[in-house]
């Protein structure tokens, strides 16, 4: 029985020795697909094992010694994952790197990684590491994927993946018995050697390596299969960056303990098309895909006729009525069910169809809080649409929510094999088979976030409900406190306001203020949409940003925030009593976010001081110049007038009155 | 410095060699006048192989007269064309074309109805070999012969990087994707000549690097020779091997793009001196 043992939390130790196993026992089955000049190329698990073979060999040939770093750039290719075994197969650790960072992000990670070989995807990262040579001192060879734009380049230090895997084909053909040392290379490997090292995002500070062990990530990966019955028939679309511990761990890690196929995308613009072709059946994103596609359809929605209009908002209230309680296996009577049945035919399933969900099995999202309407929307649908709560350190698994017991408020229970506890001070703590090794490099950081005996400080404050799921409050250091006393958790208020479409970035301040004052962007495709529908002109997103009726809009939203806040004992005093929006979208390449879309709020802080002290001095307008830095790292300036709009607060609830007399 | 950039710096210099390279177009002593206008006045210069040769000059040079005469849409009254070493008598378009010419227009000129994928098939319908009848047909050869060029035109799309917009009408997109797939069909003729007539006119600033990646590419990958007029100087000097600049319809410089820059009549022609 091949899918109950690729399924069992037991097997091979490392990744060499999984692919080998596979092209053993799953030989003939896909392992990888690429869409290439408009049509999906595969690998067989035992093609994959060839390729790899060849490459790794190839590698070899250059010197690649066991314990050297490997840095991985580019977007999701099966010849990149591919490297990653390969380099594990000689006894290197890869290192992937978010690729579309700027050169100075880049540069300090390749250079405190200490990379000595580079692969990457193109001329653009080739180009990119040429720049960064004198951060990265120890860097020898770059094999590059696409020949593209580099045939003029000096080839002594430069090689193509195909030279190189053809080299190793080569010397396959000259020494019969190379593969066999090849393999027995890689026989003698443990599961506590480092497996690869990723470097987190960083919302503080520089990043950090976090290296992971074979066993960190198999074992993990394992248990998260049987925890979902995952096994070789998924399928699973890889499009988030490949330096992300998600990405590694579903399309890579997961991919190889169950055995299934990972499907690359042609090109990161045609992910919605892809994955209407491949109709993934394990499926992540983050909360932000799901906003997208939700917003897509609704747009959509408002354009299309009457009747379509009418069937869609009739079975949508069918499904928001019944949906989720059918998912669930909860009791609902006939009618509803039978009428859920024509939904399905009628609407839900073009829909699904539409977002390419149709086969999905399970689908996680994690990262921040989802809308719980977007959320409901999606379950409601009849997709088992689940969140997690992981962190890199933990191999991502912490906390799952398991089938059947979903809440949009929580994020689940201690996933299988992990400890949860919650510190005096409110943080999370974790102890788990995937905890991480060690910082690289920075023992410091290491002693500060893992204790003697194995538990992790999560730096997230949250609290365990009495069913036993985890509910995430903030960031731990970033719950503060105003000045009259009241509590204030920016990202609790932030993602209040997250959850209405128009609005697509919020930056919370009153830690040691008067009161609270939020920073705004609006979702383009939203607003513009609405723009479209009432003739609203404009020319850029700072115009449409600074209109009246754009700002009428969002101080309703606020408002309505403000009146969830003031229901709430915890939170009502802190609710917003000024907000503007800002004339410019956040944007990793100016350092305002994070590579996966967080807000970095001390940087904003730092960089918009400015409109914060204009926030709390009372004006009602203020004029700002802010520089920007293009993708090349040229720099350009943006300068507006910004409104600032005040908000009445509500008078709290009833009960946090009373307690407060 | 680390071994792997400091042999990169070694990189052959492109532009020394346009000396050895053969001749792929001449054009000697050339007038074209409309009536009683002298669009271009005795203009001679040449084209080689495998360089980017930038036409450039103010408004109303001759420019683009310059490059219909090339590809045949205008018949000079004077002078001569020598194509591939061979004078050519009066030549319609679609014989320039069927001879390794083509070319892009100042506005976009493309099937705006008709998909992306469709506008670059039409630009290997002179490459079809079949007749009519087997194309309506479609078994056998005629059927091998489009999945062929259906497998060309798919290089290029991947090579341009539109395979976001292969499906959609290309009347849909904007502007600077517009260009790119105008750009693709001449590319799918295969031209040994490739005639841009301002490719990045109108296209912000991560589009014209963009454009300028792919003309470069181009030039590179495929060995395609280009003659292109534009107005972006930055792009025309990083771009072209040589230059050569028309005023009023007559030749006033040619040479390498530092040399032409330099050049007094240039500079008093861009900043307007009486004449």
């Amino acid at each position: 029985m091949v899918g109950s043992a690729s399924a069992s939390p037991r097997g091979e130790d490392t990744f060499p020795k999984i692919l080998l196993h596979n092209a053993k026992v799953l030989g003939t089955r896909t392992a990888f697909r690429e869409k290439d000049f408009g049509i999906w190329q595969s690998w067989t698990w035992s093609e994959v094992c060839e390729e790899i073979r060849a490459f790794s060999i190839g590698l070899k040939s250059l010197g690649i010694e066991a314990g050297d770093k490997v840095a991985i750039v580019g977007s999701n290719r099966p010849r990149l994952y591919w490297s990653m075994v390969a380099a594990q197969a000689v006894g290197a650790v890869p290192v992937p790197v978010y690729s579309d960072s700027v050169a100075e992000e880049m540069a300090y990670v390749l250079g405190h990684a200490e990379v000595k070989f580079a692969v990457v995807e193109d001329q653009e990262q080739v180009d990119k590491l040429l720049s960064m040579s004198e951060e990265v001192p120890t860097l020898k060879d770059v094999i590059y994927d696409e020949m593209r734009g580099l045939r003029d380049y000096d080839h002594t230090h430069l090689h193509s993946y195909e030279s190189l895997q053809n080299k190793g084909r080569e010397l396959q053909a000259q020494n019969s018995s190379l593969p066999r040392e090849w393999e027995e290379g890689f026989a003698g490997g443990k599961g506590d050697d480092v497996a690869v090292m990723l470097y987190t995002s960083g919302t503080t500070g520089r990043p950090k390596g976090v290296m992971l062990s074979f066993d960190n990530l198999a074992v993990s990966a394992r248990n998260a299969n049987v925890f979902d019955h995952l096994d070789e028939t998924e399928e699973v679309l890889a499009y988030l960056p490949m330096a992300w511990i998600g990405d590694h761990v579903f399309s890579l890690a997961q991919a190889f303990t169950a055995g299934y196929c990972v499907n690359c995308p042609e090109s990161m613009d045609t992910i919605d098309v892809d994955r209407r072709e491949i109709a993934p059946t394990y499926f992540f994103a983050p909360p932000r895909v799901f906003e997208m596609l939700l917003t897509h359809i609704m747009v959509q929605m408002e354009d299309a006729g009457k009747t379509k209009r009418a069937m869609f908002d009739y079975f949508m209230k069918i499904a928001r009525k019944v949906g989720e309680k059918i998912l669930n296996g909860e009791d609902v009577d006939a009618k509803d069910r039978i009428l859920y049945r024509l939904g399905e035919l009628l609407v839900y399933g073009p829909l699904k169809n539409r977002m390419g969900l149709t086969r999905m099995k399970v689908g996680y999202t994690a990262g921040e809080a989802i809308g719980p309407e977007i959320f409901r929307f999606y379950r409601s649908l009849g997709l088992n649409l689940k969140q997690l709560y992981g962190q890199t350190e933990a191999s991502v698994y912490i906390t799952l929510q398991p089938d059947g017991e979903i809440f949009g408020d929580t994020v689940g229970k201690p996933a299988p094999d992990v400890e949860l506890k919650i510190a005096d001070n409110g943080e999370v703590m974790y102890r788990s088979p995937g905890v991480f090794v060690g910082y690289f490099k920075n023992d410091e950081a290491t002693e500060k976030t893992k204790t003697a005996d194995g538990w992790v400080h999560t730096g997230d404050a949250g609290i365990i409900a009495e069913n036993g799921h985890l509910k995430i409050i903030d960031r731990a250091k970033d719950v503060g406190k105003l000045n009259d006393g009241a509590l204030f958790a920016p990202k609790y208020i932030e993602n209040k306001l997250k959850f209405f479409p128009n609005i697509k970035e919020a930056v919370a301040f009153g830690h040691e203020r008067d009161m609270v004052g939020v920073f705004l962007n609006i979702d383009l495709t939203a607003v513009g949409s609405w723009a479209e529908r009432n003739n609203v002109n404009y020319a850029s997103y700072q115009e449409l940003a600074a209109h009246p009726d754009v700002y009428s809009m969002v101080e309703s939203h606020v408002d309505q925030v403000n009146r969830d806040l003031s229901r709430e004992p915890m939170m009502a005093g802190a609710q917003i009593r000024r907000f503007l929006i800002l004339h410019k979208e956040l944007d990793a390449d100016d350092g305002e976010l994070t590579r996966t879309q967080k807000v970095r709020r001390s940087f904003i802080a730092d960089r918009y001081a400015p409109l914060i002290e204009a926030l709390y001095d009372g004006s009602k307008t203020k004029h700002v110049r802010t520089e920007v830095t293009f993708e090349d790292g040229r720099k350009g300036a943006i300068e507006a007038t910004v409104e600032i709009r005040d908000m009445e607060p509500h008078v709290p609830g009833k009960d946090y009155q009373e307690a407060a007399e | 410095m680390n071994a792997f950039a400091t042999d990169m710096t070694a990189a052959p210099d492109g532009v020394s060699e346009t000396a050895h390279r053969e001749e792929l177009l001449r054009v000697d002593n050339v007038s074209l006048s409309f009536g009683g206008v002298k669009a271009i006045t005795d203009i001679s210069f040449d084209i080689l192989k495998g360089e980017i040769r930038a036409i450039i000059g103010p408004n109303g040079a001759g420019k683009t007269s310059m490059l219909n005469v090339i590809n045949g849409f205008y018949h000079p009254q004077e002078g001569t064309i020598t194509w591939r070493g061979k004078e050519r008598r009066k030549m319609k378009p679609y014989e320039a074309a069927s001879q390794g010419i083509a070319r892009t227009f100042q506005n976009v000129a493309l099937f705006k109805g008709m998909t992306t994928l469709d506008n670059i098939m039409s630009g290997r319908s002179l490459k079809m070999h079949r007749s009519f009848f087997w194309q309506v047909i479609w078994r056998g050869p005629a059927e091998r012969e489009e999945i062929e060029h259906r497998r060309k035109v798919e290089d290029i799309i991947d090579f341009l990087e539109i395979q976001a917009i292969r499906k959609t009408p290309v009347g849909r997109l904007p502007y600077g994707l517009q260009k790119r797939v105008e750009l693709g069909r001449a590319l799918a003729m295969e031209p040994d000549l490739l005639l841009l007539d301002e490719p990045m006119a109108g296209m912000n600033l991560e589009e014209k690097e963009d454009m300028s990646r792919f003309i470069l590419d181009v030039n590179q990958e495929f060995g395609t020779t280009i003659a292109l007029i534009e107005h972006d100087m930055g792009v025309v000097m990083d771009l072209s091997d040589r230059v050569v600049v028309l005023d009023y319809g007559k030749k006033i410089a040619d040479g390498p793009p530092e040399e032409v820059q330099a050049n007094q009549n240039v500079i008093d022609a861009y900043l307007g001196v009486s004449h």
